[in-house]
């Protein structure tokens, strides 16, 4: 922690996780400049799963990395469990992600040459765990996603939906705050997709834990608290509500 | 970190054992390049262990064991005269061919020493008396001599075997261990005087003349008042020995051609090895992308990098390292090709290898340093 500047001066709201405030993001340079992001606002709140929807190109990866600190924005600020990630150098905001962040990616991501719990525990390793202690507390999480008895399976000798689960559990070992999620059920079928968003719901009903879930999948709206939606580089309607998100998009 | 980045090396199995072969293939050739030329050179001054003298008096224009430009018999004396010099003794060396009793010839280096001291003879005996040299057409042949020579009995040569040396009798009286010369012939010992009477007649015969100095002497003093002395040049038996080899660095191909030998060692190493780490890295980057999202440093995965790379590079120079051994082992047995693997050689190639290592490394650290984190979420 001691790479990481202390909490800002102006505390979030109470309840809220992060927020941010007028994010502009470009590609490219010249006459090939594409802004993605234009002055976007956006919100998470404490004990919720937060879906950000829009088409594709819309930025909504985009604002899932800024706010994940995988990327830095052109402008605004960005707000994350008190931190304020548009000032952090690229260590710091890599120090960041170590201990406040858990990650889900759309391909999994797991090492195919190391075991199951050798996945999970990776987090630890990062923050600089032993290797037992780490594997001891990745098999605990293992159970805890119903994959207790997988813990030394290679990832991919397991189904595409353990494999998420997997990396729900990877996600989870350090007991981050802030679970962020690209396209969690995109390579899975209809079945493992509701598992796996289940399993996301059950995460964010911790009242200390926030859970923003990327997507452009229908079938899984309806597990969502809130809704962001996005089009053309800003947030043009938030969904308050779980019936808000079902009453406009209907039930899959 | 670490148990994972050797992990995820290991379990790559294609890539890893492509890797190690590369740095072993690299080891081999740089290895066996260098202790083939190490045995060359060891081989070019080989009379230096055969005839052992503390010091070499030869003419002034003398660089190397091989070019014996003759002195007059009467240095001996004056070298025995210097102040500080225990004992001189005469030596002649030279090339002659040795008739064989079927007909056949070999050439041979012909040593003559001193009858009355024998100094100058070989230090190991293998069979005969080195006494024995005293005795009418006496020669002592070396192992190899022996088997080479003995080619026209059908066996190896034996005490009282006969031969001639230019047109003179030459009877076998013992057998001795020597070291292998340059060019590849045997060497056969007699007595100074009979060695005048087998060598084809000059003005002058005397090769060089072998000395030491009286004990609790500095031999390099004793040797620079021999110079002064006699106006001759004077070495001792290891400058003789560098001063040879360095001669032929400078005056034959021989460093090139060997030095090309292990140069391309370290390219097949660099070229097979850093490719297929770069490959390595390339097939890893999503998985490097998501270490990163989740906190890995860029220094903690350069880290990684460079434990794996240098896993493999000792392991494969480890393999590389005992292949060379093995071979070495089996061509000394055979004793017809140059090898000598001194120390050097194989910490010279460790220090190659790790270059290799350190040189694949940077391939896929330059690859690493430019991961983006956010790569993981643009599939």
């Amino acid at each position: 922690m001691k790479r990481i500047p202390p909490r800002t001066h102006r505390p979030l709201p109470p309840g809220l996780a992060l927020s941010l405030g007028s994010i502009e993001k470009s590609f490219g340079s010249g006459d090939s400049l594409t802004p993605v992001l234009r002055k976007t606002d956006f919100s998470a709140k404490l004990g919720e799963l937060l879906l950000l929807v829009g088409p594709s190109g819309c930025g909504k990866t985009t604002l899932l990395s800024i706010l994940a600190g995988t990327l830095h924005a052109d402008a605004g600020e960005i707000e994350v469990l008190g931190y304020p990630l548009h000032a952090m150098t690229e260590a710091q905001r890599t120090e960041f992600r170590s201990r406040h962040l858990g990650f889900i990616f759309q391909q999994f991501n797991l090492i195919p040459t190391v075991s199951v719990a050798e996945n999970v525990a990776v987090p630890l390793l990062i923050q600089g765990h032993s290797i037992a202690g780490a594997t001891a507390r990745a098999k605990a999480v293992l159970e805890r996603v119903g994959l207790g008895s997988k813990v030394d399976e290679r990832p991919s000798r397991l189904s595409g939906g353990q494999q998420q689960r997997v990396a729900i559990a990877r996600a989870l070992v350090h007991e981050p705050p802030l679970v962020v999620c690209d396209e969690p059920t995109s390579a899975l079928d209809r079945e493992n997709g509701l598992q796996v968003m289940e399993l996301l719901r059950e995460i964010a009903r911790d009242p200390g834990r926030t859970v923003v879930v990327v997507t452009h999948d229908p079938r899984i709206y309806h597990f969502g608290d809130r809704m962001a939606e996005m089009e053309d580089g800003r947030i043009f309607r938030v969904l308050e509500s779980t019936e808000a998100i079902v009453s406009a998009h209907g039930r899959h | 970190m670490n148990r994972l980045a050797l992990r995820m090396l290991f379990g790559d199995r294609a890539k890893y054992a492509m890797m190690i072969s590369g740095i072993m293939f690299a080891t081999i050739l740089m290895t066996q390049g260098a202790a083939l030329f190490a045995g060359v050179m060891s081989w070019t001054s080989s009379t230096l262990r055969n005839v052992r003298a503390e010091l070499w008096v030869t003419d002034p224009m003398v660089d190397q064991i091989g070019d014996t430009r003759p002195l007059r018999d009467t240095d001996v004396s004056r070298v025995r005269s210097v102040d500080g010099v225990a004992w001189a003794a005469p030596i002649y060396q030279g090339m002659m061919q040795a008739r064989l009793f079927d007909g056949n010839s070999r050439l041979v280096t012909l040593i003559g020493i001193d009858a009355t001291t024998l100094a100058g003879a070989p230090e190991h005996m293998v069979a005969g008396r080195l006494e024995d040299l005293r005795l009418p057409n006496a020669v002592i042949v070396d192992e190899y001599g022996a088997e080479r020579l003995g080619e026209s009995y059908g066996r190896k040569f034996r005490i009282g075997d006969e031969f001639e040396l230019n047109d003179h009798e030459a009877r076998v009286v013992g057998i001795c261990k020597a070291a292998r010369s340059f060019t590849g012939g045997p060497y056969l010992y007699t007595t100074y005087d009979r060695a005048m009477q087998y060598a084809p007649p000059q003005r002058k015969m005397l090769s060089f003349v072998i000395a030491a100095a009286k004990p609790g002497l500095d031999p390099h003093q004793v040797a620079a008042r021999i110079a002064k002395a006699t106006g001759l040049r004077v070495f001792t038996e290891n400058q003789f020995m560098w001063s040879t080899v360095w001669w032929y660095v400078t005056n034959t191909g021989i460093p090139i051609n060997i030095g090309t030998l292990v140069f391309l060692g370290f390219i097949v190493g660099v070229a097979i090895s850093g490719q297929t780490f770069y490959a390595f890295v390339l097939e890893n980057m999503k998985n490097l992308g998501a270490l990163k999202a989740m906190g890995a440093s860029t220094g903690r995965m350069c880290g990684m990098l460079v434990l794996q790379s240098v896993t493999v590079g000792l392991i494969g120079y480890g393999i590389g390292v005992g292949v060379v051994a093995l071979m070495g082992h089996f061509l000394l047995k055979l004793g017809k090709v140059p090898f000598l693997l001194v120390w050097q050689i194989p910490a010279g190639s460790l220090v190659a290898v790790l270059l290799i290592c350190v040189i694949s490394a940077l391939i896929g650290i330059a690859r690493v340093a430019r991961i983006e984190a956010a790569i993981v979420f643009r599939t």
